[in-house]
């Protein structure tokens, strides 16, 4: 029997060719991605990755929600040119928390992925308000409507759901979280220490410069300046992390 | 009337399950538009309501008005073929379409004229974006995939479609699935997962969708008359079983509220970027690539009347096609922190997949052998065999952008996103153009198209369209990534990121003006389309004459 009568099988019998066709696209499927699950060398060994406050995980989720990660990546490759431009090259560990990640696929803007601390908060009001007013030559869309205010009182249950898909929020963290939106922005807030203490580096300013109930732009803002300023690479040991 | 009417009516097991169903879910949607965390939540409860409520009365309103015996499988020995909902999905594809080039184009225009974002959350790039991907891959190609392979499982088994109401549930509720993710997009909600942008409430909606119409393709296929599977069958099942398995792989989530749009996904970081891209390549792998290879493979050999060229070639190229497809996902993460043992994988398969490509490629242009001078007079098979030319020009383009080094240069910049278009516009939307310019006058018993000579325009308006949007976007992007990497003779950096973008202008308005070409093709297709339907002359079916012996 040649090899192309016994391919008769699957072109008289459709659950033979849909038991075939569900084994043919299994294989790549399963060799690529269940390994990332259980190699321990998927995600390096390093220290200071916390998860988001709850004010930079709202302003995560207007990121996401306005799609910035059609046009910034947070990936930086270990190009001389890239680590010259954007920092250290990005690593697993450092966006291991992230659900979803964003990584991207294109910069029609730069890299962002370690653009914390590099332009001051007034800055970021005033270029996602209004980009040209600041690079004549930009095309990014304008973002004026972000000084809406948050509704503070959903954030609870946002930790919760990110604990159950595998974020390490302590319950200290989830009991506090709506305290801890409101602390970030407010510097006069007594709350302030303790988020400090929950969640290590965190900045605790008035990104929008406006008093009052934190607004969209303080969240996107605090996102923006914690981005990549978590891990320190003086103290990161490379040649153990080498996969 | 016949005495079929006058014997007892009885509602069929999917019109007595289905129509308290809707009603069911008519009223669960109620109670989430009344209990929502959010506006859009909000509004997509009151659509669902309105949709099940809709589909509940017109079921019931069906079943009061039909006749008591259903549609006959055979009429005089031939198959009674079901064509309403292909003719729906026909329908909806021609308008997805030009309205998903047209969105295409706002968006080109404003990365080009910023100013035209208006500043607006709802008219920003990062909601049109995705509106624009969705709307040309799910709602015009979708759609066209759907039409075409209800219509060619049918003919090639010569049998009546599988089930009554399902295959009318499989086009109504794609197309409602649609509407959600589209509106959603609008309105700021969205998973952020490339190409797999709707949020949880929506995906759920199309996974039931997209199980229905699994089972009419394949209960379909079981009842043919036809000892074998056509070829094209084989490409369309493999179609919808992976993107069945893609889309459960990649969109497991958490919702926040059961009556909230915000859900968090169940993968992270590198796992989540994997699932991501080995479910993003593969939409490109089966959704853009095997499904319409099936249109390929039926409607080529069908309007240049030959047979298709070799039957073992087609199952080296479908059987190694969907095997190595599978494993390409990882260049699209070349150099990130996915581990390098994936990445190299990625790479090689990538490469790999180049022979099936164009065995698949080569399967499909050597079908017109004995049958090329048809090019000069069929413009409908002119703009098929240039799609599958333009197949093989993205399927070289892919395998060498997949290799790490081009792949560092090319990635992050609009090379992408050219090579993306030479296949989606020249690949994907030509191969579809040329199905509907065959399938709406088959729809509709039509003798031929209105007018060829419309075809012939809508051809080379598109083409100039599309060479001007590739080749621009070939220099963009070689320029940019060059721009980026670019260095002084003292050793810095010859380029800030603000003058790579500056750069980019003209080429962004060249793009427009390709895109501008494409979209005003697509009208003109949709008026040649409309006038066949409304004007064309009817085509008689012929008795079967006997034949004379020779």
């Amino acid at each position: 029997m040649s090899f192309w009568t016994r391919h008769h099988i699957f072109e008289k019998n459709s659950i033979a060719l849909l038991i075939g066709i569900l084994v043919v696209i299994a294989v790549g499927g399963l060799v690529e991605i269940t390994p990332l699950f259980y190699l321990k060398s998927t995600i390096e060994a390093v220290d200071g990755v916390r998860p988001y406050t709850p004010l930079e995980l709202v302003g995560r989720n207007v990121y996401v929600r306005e799609g910035c990660y059609l046009c910034h990546s947070q990936m930086i490759r270990p190009l001389r040119d890239e680590v010259e431009r954007y920092g250290h090259f990005s690593l697993a560990a450092e966006s291991m928390y992230d659900h979803p990640f964003q990584w991207g696929s294109k910069r029609t803007g730069p890299d962002l992925a370690r653009v914390g601390g590099k332009y001051s908060d007034d800055w970021h009001v005033r270029h996602l308000t209004d980009p040209r007013s600041i690079v004549p030559q930009s095309i990014m869309p304008g973002y004026p409507f972000l000084d809406a205010e948050i509704d503070t009182s959903g954030i609870t249950d946002h930790l919760r759901t990110l604990r159950a898909v595998g974020v390490p929020y302590t319950d200290e963290q989830i009991k506090n979280a709506v305290a801890d939106l409101r602390a970030q922005a407010d510097p006069d807030n007594p709350d302030s220490d303790g988020l400090a203490k929950r969640y290590p580096k965190a900045v605790v300013r008035n990104f929008d410069g406006k008093g009052g109930a934190p607004t969209e732009m303080d969240a996107v803002i605090a996102y923006l300046q914690m981005l990549g300023t978590l891990v320190d690479f003086k103290l990161y040991d490379e040649k153990a992390n080498l996969r | 009337m016949t005495d079929a009417s006058i014997g007892s009516k009885s509602m069929t097991i999917g019109e007595a399950l289905l129509a308290p169903l809707f009603l069911v879910l008519a009223f669960l949607c109620v109670i989430g538009a009344a209990q929502a965390h959010d506006g859009a939540f909000a509004f997509h409860a009151s659509l669902g309501a309105a949709g099940s409520l809709l589909a509940a009365f017109a079921i019931i309103n069906h079943y009061y008005n039909r006749p008591a015996e259903l549609p006959a499988q055979e009429i005089n020995g031939r198959p009674n073929y079901n064509l309403g909902p292909i003719k729906f999905g026909a329908v909806a594809a021609v308008f997805w379409g030009v309205a998903g080039f047209l969105v295409g184009l706002i968006i080109a225009c404003q990365l080009a004229w910023p100013t035209l974002n208006l500043d607006l959350p709802w008219t920003s790039f990062g909601r049109l974006r995705p509106l624009h991907t969705s709307a040309v891959i799910f709602a015009f190609g979708g759609n066209v995939l759907v039409a075409t392979s209800l219509y060619v499982v049918q003919k090639t088994c010569r049998t009546r479609l599988a089930g009554y109401l399902a295959p009318w549930f499989v086009v109504l509720g794609y197309n409602f699935f649609i509407v959600v993710a589209g509106t959603g997009y609008l309105l700021g909600v969205t998973q952020s997962k490339e190409y797999a942008e709707p949020e949880w409430y929506a995906d759920l909606w199309l996974t039931i969708v997209w199980v229905v119409y699994l089972l009419v393709f394949l209960a379909t296929i079981i009842k043919r008359k036809e000892p074998h599977i056509f070829v094209a069958n084989w490409f369309y099942l493999a179609f919808i079983i992976t993107i069945a398995v893609l889309h459960l792989g990649n969109n497991p989530a958490l919702p926040v509220s059961v009556v909230g749009s915000k859900s968090y996904i169940a993968w992270g970081g590198v796992q989540d970027a994997m699932f991501q891209w080995w479910y993003g390549h593969n939409a490109v792998g089966f959704f853009l690539t095997a499904g319409f290879l099936a249109i390929m493979y039926y409607f080529i050999p069908k309007r240049a009347e030959r047979p298709i060229y070799s039957y073992r070639l087609s199952i080296i190229h479908f059987w190694s096609l969907i095997f190595l497809y599978i494993w390409a996902g990882p260049h699209h993460l070349h150099y990130t922190a996915l581990p390098d043992w994936a990445q190299t994988l990625g790479m090689t398969f990538s490469v790999m997949l180049w022979m099936p490509s164009w065995g698949g490629m080569i399967n499909g242009l050597m079908t017109l052998s004995g049958a090329w001078d048809k090019l000069r007079t069929d413009p409908v098979l002119r703009m098929l065999v240039v799609s599958v030319a333009f197949y093989g020009m993205s399927t070289f383009e892919g395998p060498m952008m997949s290799i790490k080094v081009v792949n560092s240069l090319s990635h992050y910049t609009d090379w992408t996103i050219g090579h993306v278009h030479s296949g989606a516009l020249g690949w994907v939307g030509f191969v579809s153009f040329g199905a509907l310019y065959c399938l709406v006058p088959w729809l509709w018993n039509r003798k031929g198209l209105y007018s060829l000579k419309l075809v012939n325009w809508h051809f080379w308006t598109a083409t100039l369209g599309i060479v001007l949007y590739i080749s621009a976007m070939w220099v963009s992007g070689i320029l940019q990534g060059l721009m980026w990497r670019s260095y002084t003779s003292l050793g810095f950096l010859e380029y800030s990121f603000i003058e790579t973008v500056e750069a980019m202008h003209p080429f962004y308005i060249i793009r427009a003006a390709g895109g501008a070409l494409f979209v005003i093709g697509s009208l003109i297709m949709a008026y040649n389309l409309w006038m066949t339907v409304r004007a064309g002359e009817v085509e008689v079916q012929a008795p079967i004459a006997l034949q004379p012996a020779e």
